[in-house]
């Protein structure tokens, strides 16, 4: 399985000389499995540098989507295979209690908002509410789980051959809690996190900043770190930035935490463009 | 160990920071968390009580009616809301494992999620007859 990271921003495109190495475009992930299968996650601005990557002959392409806020779909109408009339584009995401995901994600894909209707785009667009629990693309097991983030929100889990990847870009699993981590029974993510070799975690926020913003549905740095200990993952991945952290910042917060805690797993401040091959 | 469906863990924390005495059970009946202001009825304390199946929890408090009479397992709020999936409530007298004898109004309602999954039952408590 390879990974790549197209996206890594939160809450909103930030591009600028501040942001060049982490990167200034919202949550997109490039996952391709052996047999090329490509599995996007999430439909960010990132999902327009992906584009470049995809083959002209790909008769079929998966986009999984956590949840619907704007930094996650921005990018979707951008995405090249839905110009593609011999293309079957699959889209996955959450139902919310009384709307499916076709009326939810028509929401943005039709004016005003947007000039063009989903229905009018060329590709074979086929709108899945995405099922909780465990189901099958192409060649990968997907495992799919809906965790702690304002609205309806999953988190996904995807394995080829042994190898696992997680994704919880919005997640905010110390929410409520009087200290943080609790068991992992009480813990939101712990089950499709548990035993990862690599977890892409949300790491939006400084203690400070948490503090002020329980609730909005993110992580602190720290609480993504414990996350990972609990659940006691190979790898972790820092995702989706405050768009007002700058390179510097990153790097700093970054230096900190690994600096004053040893951690039982390889910790990797996610940058755009950065690859991960998964054996 | 299994992690715990999403909106029994918000419900959890939301009972942790109320005031109202919460029961959170699952859909087999387990109880599976009762809150500080709960504890004060129950008279024990969570982390020392544990979680608790439906035959201990519906029995062990001796839930009588308002005449003091024993209260039908099917007639108890909570039972009600997690065996038939509706909101329910009625007075009741419990006796506590501290040995204390208390009224209450008691709501329950089913706890369904996302999905039209069934995930369990809460219910809340009000004494009526602080002593």
């Amino acid at each position: 399985m390879k990974v790549t990271l197209w996206g890594t921003r939160g809450s909103l495109p930030s591009a600028g000389p501040d942001t060049v190495r982490y990167g200034g475009n919202t949550s997109c992930v490039e996952v391709r499995s052996e047999n090329r299968t490509l599995l996007v996650l999430d439909a960010g601005t990132g999902i327009r540098r992906l584009n470049g990557t995809i083959e002209s002959d790909i008769k079929r392409v998966y986009v999984l989507l956590t949840h619907l806020h704007m930094d996650h779909i921005q990018g979707f109408a951008f995405f090249e295979p839905l110009l593609r009339e011999n293309v079957q584009v699959h889209v996955y995401g959450p139902p919310s209690t009384t709307h499916d995901l076709r009326t939810r994600l028509t929401k943005y894909l039709s004016p005003p908002l947007f000039p063009v209707r989903l229905r009018d785009l060329p590709a074979q667009v086929t709108l899945h509410d995405v099922p909780l629990g465990k189901f099958d693309v192409d060649g990968f097991q997907v495992e799919c789980d809906l965790v702690t983030h304002p609205g309806p929100t999953v988190g996904y889990r995807i394995s080829e051959r042994g190898s696992s990847l997680v994704y919880l870009p919005d997640h905010e699993p110390a929410l409520g809690a009087m200290r943080f981590p609790v068991s992992a029974q009480w813990t939101s993510g712990y089950d499709l996190a548990a035993n990862a070799d690599l977890l892409i975690h949300d790491t939006q926020y400084t203690l400070p900043e948490y503090a002020e913003r329980a609730g909005w549905g993110h992580s602190a740095i720290q609480h993504a770190i414990a996350f990972a200990k609990l659940a006691r993952v190979k790898r972790l991945v820092t995702f989706h930035y405050d768009p007002g952290h700058s390179d510097d910042f990153i790097d700093g917060v970054v230096r900190d935490v690994a600096g004053n805690s040893r951690l039982p797993y390889e910790l990797t401040p996610g940058q755009e463009g950065m690859t991960f091959h998964l054996r | 160990m299994t992690q715990r469906d999403i909106e029994i863990i918000l419900m959890r924390q939301l009972a942790s920071y109320l005031v109202v005495p919460i029961f959170v059970v699952d859909t087999k009946g387990t109880l599976l968390f009762y809150n500080e202001p709960a504890e004060a009825l129950i008279g024990r304390q969570f982390d020392e009580a544990g979680e608790m199946q439906e035959a201990d929890w519906t029995t062990v408090f001796k839930p009588r009616d308002e005449h003091d009479a024993p209260l039908p397992l099917d007639s108890q709020p909570l039972v009600i809301a997690l065996r038939r999936q509706v909101p329910a409530y009625r007075r009741v007298r419990i006796t506590g494992l501290d040995g204390v004898a208390r009224s209450l109004e008691v709501v329950a309602f089913p706890l369904q999620g996302q999905g039209n999954r069934m995930l369990g039952a809460a219910a809340m408590f009000w004494e009526t007859d602080h002593k």
